[in-house]
């Protein structure tokens, strides 16, 4: 089998077993890697990051790199498109089963138990980013002084646009993005 | 046509100003999708993210084709993921084709760091939404805290959790009509 061909299928494995988010695709890439030697493991590194610092979903944005870094633009397209076929399919049945069976009782009292655990999963995985965010743990761990595990100017930017965003409720959440990215820059945060 | 068009174009700007994981595009989602094009309900997004946990994939990839698929069916469903991955595509071969040590640029780190504040502070007013929406009785908040236990402070996957999450919601729906039942027989 051709090189590209066989990326694409080992892309449209990842993306039929990777479960549960971006970062689920980091381990099937870290086989591609030992595998095929497409690309080292300093060099996934590199990809990680720039996927992390780069706007859109980081499994996306892991297989544009890998598939650039492979082949370029098309290479790129194609390992995208082939991650996310299997979901696409995926989610068309689920979600025509869903229509099919949406007013049942099992469906809803099932579901009524989910949203109120989606809001709890959510308050997990946002958790760790307001800590890294607006406090220092490491400086406080270092100094021992309470007054350093706070990022003040971040919880400063934090508490400002907060208060703008909650005046102002119209406001664009794109415009709150570029804003405290402008203010990241600026206070050299 | 016109309805597929807009589906691409705000999926578009939601891959654009999304960072991070699937849950930083809910604020994005809840302006465009719910208040903006009434595209979906609250609660049908909070059952998109469930499902997304469990099924294969990127969980914002999901929330996008669940969704296309349900205003237009399967070209919707289409046309709403390639409006949220273009972006990822324009920028990360850009990226790789310009500039080497972009995720080391001190301008890019500066940058990063304002841009979770501005993730932090969109969280906050979403949740809080959230939290004002979803939470109406005491079952539903218990569900939530211990999903939030669990999900924070154990390795247990996100699989089961879900799973769990959806038994008790069940059993509880069962219980409140056999409580019904009774007391109506009773009277």
């Amino acid at each position: 089998m051709n090189t590209f061909l066989l990326m694409c299928f080992e892309f449209f494995k990842t993306g039929l077993f990777a479960v549960g988010g971006g970062l689920a695709t980091v381990p099937f890439l870290k086989d591609i890697s030992a595998k095929y030697g497409w690309f080292s493991m300093k060099e996934l590194t590199t990809m990680i990051a720039v996927s992390e610092s780069t706007p859109g979903p980081i499994g996306i944005n892991m297989a544009t790199y890998v598939g650039n870094h492979m082949f370029g633009f098309w290479g790129g397209v194609a390992a995208t498109l082939s991650l996310v076929a299997p979901s696409v399919i995926v989610v068309f049945i689920v979600a025509h089963m869903l229509e099919k069976f949406k007013d049942s009782d099992v469906v809803r009292g099932v579901f009524s138990g989910l949203r109120p655990a989606v809001v709890g999963f959510i308050l997990a995985a946002v958790l760790d980013i307001y800590i890294s965010s607006l406090l220092c743990v490491d400086q406080f761990q270092v100094t021992g002084s309470f007054l350093r595990l706070f990022n003040w100017t971040a919880i400063l930017l934090f508490a400002f646009l907060l208060a703008v965003y909650k005046k102002f409720p119209k406001v664009h959440p794109i415009f709150i993005i570029v804003a405290a990215a402008a203010a990241g820059i600026v206070l050299k945060l | 046509m016109r309805e597929l068009l807009e589906l691409f174009r705000a999926w578009f700007r939601m891959g654009l100003f999304t960072f991070g994981g699937g849950y930083a595009m809910l604020p994005m989602i809840q302006r465009e999708v719910i208040e903006k094009h009434h595209w979906a309900t609250e609660d049908e997004v909070m059952d998109y993210y469930a499902i997304g946990q469990c099924t294969p994939g990127v969980i914002a990839v999901n929330t996008a084709t669940f969704i296309g698929y349900k205003i237009h069916g399967i070209s919707g469903g289409i046309i709403a993921t390639l409006g949220v991955i273009s972006p990822s595509l324009i920028i990360i071969s850009l990226i790789a084709a310009l500039i080497s040590n972009f995720s080391s640029l001190p301008v890019v780190q500066h940058a990063l760091a304002g841009i979770s504040v501005g993730v932090c502070v969109l969280m906050f007013v979403t949740i809080g939404k959230l939290i004002k929406k979803g939470l109406k009785d005491v079952p539903a908040w218990i569900i939530f805290a211990a999903a939030f236990l669990l999900a924070y402070f154990t390795d247990v996957s996100t699989v089961i959790l879900v799973i769990g999450a959806g038994a008790a919601g069940y059993i509880i729906m069962q219980v409140g009509k056999y409580r019904e039942k009774k007391e109506r027989s009773g009277k």
